[in-house]
């Protein structure tokens, strides 16, 4: 199997249809026979981004890559940036308003989940220019 | 526990029907989609007063069989929609959390 690459812009103007690219990608990987656990690790670390992009940055673009060994996931968007990462890596640390807060995220967890659940991240940040996270998953 | 053991023990309606044979080994009862993505690990069904789309999927990414609407809430029919579509069961019960978690506790499911 060669690689193949999915992409998907993330609007940032509704924050119900967050998570709707990494259910895609969550039934495509399901499709291409990858195993369960490795498909639950890209589906939550992915989600977690997507919701991260719909509250910090109106939105942004994913890119999945996925080849037999590994399923690569880049997401981008053009918001404010990190301005600590590694404050922002700290579990319960979180800018999120109340407003998200009630809608059941905002807790400080997305980074630290995002970490847990791949094998690999790398985030590029620049503030008031934008955050690029480079996630890898092993299949 | 069976789908239909909850349904009974707490006097549940089904807003989206599927296999109620269906085990659940355990359940988590919260109402931040955050904590449930970050701590939950193998539990079937979740239990929530948090009535938007992303219960479902928080649901969806979890592997998560079936979800609970505690305390009666009105439930949008997009997230009945969205929940059919996705094969999650979706009960209504007008039990509040935690009466709805200590009853399906004393009926022998656990938390972990």
């Amino acid at each position: 199997m060669s690689a193949l690459t999915f992409t998907y812009e993330v609007p940032g103007d509704d924050f119900t249809r967050a998570g709707e690219a990494s259910s895609d990608v969550k039934r495509k990987l399901k499709q291409l026979g990858y195993n369960p656990e490795a498909i639950r690790k890209v589906a939550i670390a992915m989600y977690e981004g997507e919701i991260n992009m719909v509250i910090h940055a109106n939105g942004g673009e994913a890119k999945v890559e996925v080849d037999p060994h590994e399923i690569r996931i880049t997401l981008s968007d053009k918001g404010p940036g990190i301005p600590d990462v590694e404050k922002a890596m700290q579990e319960g640390w979180s800018t999120a308003p109340d407003t998200i807060r009630n809608l059941g995220f905002g807790a400080g967890m997305g980074l630290p989940n995002i970490k847990k659940y791949t094998d690999e991240l790398r985030i590029d940040t620049k503030v008031g220019e934008g955050t690029t996270l480079y996630m890898k998953v092993l299949a | 526990m069976k789908v239909r053991d909850v349904i009974r023990i707490l006097d549940a309606e089904v807003l989206v029907d599927g296999n109620l044979d269906t085990e659940v080994k355990t359940a988590c009862g919260s109402d931040m989609m955050s904590d449930v993505l970050a701590f939950v690990k193998d539990q079937g069904m979740l239990l929530t007063g948090l009535c938007n789309p992303q219960v479902i999927r928080t649901a969806e990414m979890m592997d998560m069989h079936c979800v609970v609407f505690v305390r009666g809430k009105d439930i949008d029919p997009s997230i009945v929609e969205l929940a059919r579509s996705r094969d999650i069961i979706v009960l209504q019960t007008r039990h509040r959390m935690f009466s709805a978690c200590g009853l399906l506790y004393m009926g022998g499911l656990r938390g972990e």
